[in-house]
């Protein structure tokens, strides 16, 4: 099934020798070349932010000022800045990348400092939904494709498909008016947004409670956006399995279903499904943009949101640039830790 | 040729045609053996010709906010069977309105990524040189880049427009499909046919366009279908996110309106749940038929 993991690596015919060759490579050999792959990665990606921003059409001037009032001197230093030759200005940005020369436009204030009051909230929501995503979906996934066909199958199968095809913000949207708002019989109990309720302490006992509670359902609309796609995955790399010689002998030696199933079949089969979630960070930042802006939670989805409807260029560019160095991070640690514990991987 | 009157001699070609007509009878015929695809192709021809249908089933008139004739966010009645928006509209017209743009954007964005997708993959995979390693390089970087915020990015440059978020959502989905374009044409060069044309002097393009290219097409088909599904949903969260046009109503923009309205804190569910449940069935349709074109066409995944 290559529903959604078009980016699962695919063995192809030339591979196959150099594989052989640089498996003796060990796992030291394949962490230092991943990282250097990682390092080109982050190198280009770097270039990119500095040109897109400079290649497209239109005023940079214009498109940094865009619905601001700005008086003739601000337009001035930024004319300064922006007039200076390429090169110069490539070197700039290389000593400083989040900076961009230009503050935000909102905030006035250098865009890193900004960002980083935005950090820890986003950690702890998607912390929350991933770990919780990834736990339920992998069992939900197992459970359907160890008994193939089943009634279990059938309706996970059919569940997790219209959950993959949901906006996550109009699924956000629908809980709140559930149970926040409150609609017809279900009761509006839920906060409808932000994370504490003013004027509680937030490290009092009270306010840990209260920001769990208003954790709620942000971290449960994330968790079921999320865990369509480890299911399906799961699933699908456990029916590969299932044909497998090996899964023959542990049933032959006469070991009980739910021991074939657990030593056996679910160990091999974990190890996409793994690589997945690290891999997601990127769709997970995606989710996260518009769900922190439907529950008010003043994370980076938020921020960044604040920044398109500003527009604040200089802040949506450094967010930009945040989001994709951590993806590439996440990718390059997700490989590491998989070749770590698998050989086969070891490309 | 003084054979005796031997079955009618057929052209090349009327061969190839009948080869032809023989492959699609299999191919509808496997096709229809897969119900959840069949489900998916008969929501999608619903949802089309609402579309097509949309000026004459509700004038253009009722997306005038000038010309509402409704309260603000009332809830269903006889008049209105999914209520009003903020402004006294129906939201059914906007709901039938809105599946014209995010169609469009689906399948014009789909386009743009599959040809630049196909073309990408076959040629990285086909210049085993310097270029096919740099296009490898390049669709890798461009797969971790978070899409979200890239497409963000470009919109907010380029300015919202009907054009602009398609082709927002165009050049920022095709990695996916080149990588997958470039598996298939490494497997498809790797075949004795492709070393005869080359010996008999077929030039580049000659192999690309006659042996790689059909043979990598029905991948590319079936990864269409899937493609659409999710440029669809791309369209919903940059147009929620006020990246659409801003002229033209599509299911996202109905949704930023009505998150903007405050239709939550309002209660009204009628103007929340529509275009969203437009948005899911229309995904799942595009979902349904891509997986049973998968299963036709790769019997290796084919499930019991």
């Amino acid at each position: 099934m290559t529903l959604i993991a078009t980016d699962v690596p695919s063995p192809s015919p030339e591979d196959d020798r150099g594989r052989q060759r640089r498996r003796r490579g060990g796992l030291a050999g394949f962490a230092v070349r991943r990282l250097l792959t990682g390092i080109g990665t982050m190198a280009f990606v770097l270039v990119f932010n500095f040109f897109l921003f400079r290649l497209l059409p239109g005023d940079p001037i214009a498109l940094y000022t865009r619905g601001r009032n700005t008086d003739r001197e601000q337009i001035a230093a930024l004319r300064r800045a922006l007039n200076k030759p390429i090169g110069e200005q490539f070197v700039n940005y290389l000593k400083n990348p989040f900076s961009s020369g230009v503050d935000s436009t909102q905030f006035s204030r250098p865009v890193w400092d900004v960002i980083g009051d935005y950090v820890w909230p986003t950690l702890v929501l998607l912390g929350t939904a991933t770990v919780l995503s990834a736990v339920i979906g992998i069992a939900i996934g197992i459970k359907g494709g160890w008994r193939r066909g089943s009634t279990f199958d059938r309706t996970s199968t059919a569940a997790t498909l219209t959950l993959y095809a949901m906006p996550e913000f109009w699924l956000g949207m629908v809980l709140l008016i559930l149970f926040s708002t409150g609609v017809g019989v279900f009761p509006g109990v839920f906060p409808s947004g932000g994370t504490l309720t003013p004027g509680l302490d937030p490290w009092s006992v009270d306010g840990i409670l209260d920001q769990a509670w208003h954790l709620c359902l942000p971290a449960t609309t994330l968790t079921l956006a999320y865990l369509a796609e480890y299911a399906l995955v799961m699933r699908s790399s456990l029916v590969d399995e299932l044909g497998q010689d090996y899964l023959m002998t542990a049933r032959a030696k006469g070991l009980m279903d739910r021991l074939v199933r657990r030593r056996h079949a679910v160990p091999n089969a974990l190890l996409p499904t793994i690589t997945l979630v690290f891999l997601n960070i990127g769709f997970v930042v995606s989710g996260a943009i518009t769900v922190e802006t439907v529950f008010s939670w003043p994370g980076l989805g938020l921020l960044s949101y604040q920044a398109i409807r500003g527009p604040d260029v200089p802040l949506l560019q450094a967010i930009f640039l945040l989001f994709s160095l951590s993806v590439v991070a996440a990718n390059l640690v997700a490989d590491v830790v998989v070749a770590a514990v698998d050989p086969r991987v070891r490309t | 040729m003084s054979a005796p009157a031997a079955a009618p001699v057929l052209s090349a070609r009327a061969v190839v045609r009948a080869r032809r007509r023989a492959a699609r009878r299999r191919f509808v015929a496997d096709f229809r053996a897969q119900r959840a695809g069949v489900a998916g192709v008969a929501i999608l021809v619903v949802f089309i010709g609402l579309a097509l249908l949309a000026p004459v089933l509700f004038g253009s008139d009722q997306l005038q906010v000038t010309k509402a004739t409704g309260g603000t966010l009332q809830p269903p009645d006889g008049s209105f069977p999914l209520g009003t928006d903020e402004t006294g509209r129906s939201v059914l017209a906007l709901v039938v309105w809105g599946a014209r743009v995010s169609l469009l954007v689906g399948v014009a964005a789909t386009v743009i990524s599959m040809a630049i997708g196909t073309l990408v993959g076959i040629a990285s995979g086909h210049f085993g040189s310097w270029l096919g390693a740099l296009l490898e390089r390049l669709t890798d970087w461009f797969l971790v880049i978070p899409f979200l915020p890239l497409a963000i990015v470009l919109a907010t440059v380029l300015g919202s427009s009907l054009l602009n978020v398609i082709i927002v959502i165009g050049v920022t989905s095709w990695p996916g499909t080149a990588r997958l374009v470039r598996a298939q044409t490494l497997s498809v060069e790797a075949r004795p046919y492709l070393e005869r044309a080359r010996v008999l002097g077929g030039g580049h393009w000659h192999q690309m366009s006659r042996h790689v290219l059909p043979n990598v097409m029905p991948l590319v088909l079936a990864n269409t279908t899937l493609t659409v599904a999710i440029a669809i949903l791309s369209e919903t969260t940059l147009s929620f996110l006020g990246l659409g046009d801003p002229f033209r109503v599509s299911w996202g923009s109905m949704l930023d309106n009505a998150f903007a309205a405050g239709a939550i804190s309002a209660g009204a569910w009628w103007y929340l749940l529509p275009p969203g449940v437009c948005v899911v069935i229309v995904v799942l349709a595009f979902t349904l038929v891509g997986r049973a074109l998968e299963n036709v066409l790769d019997p290796r995944s084919r499930e019991g």
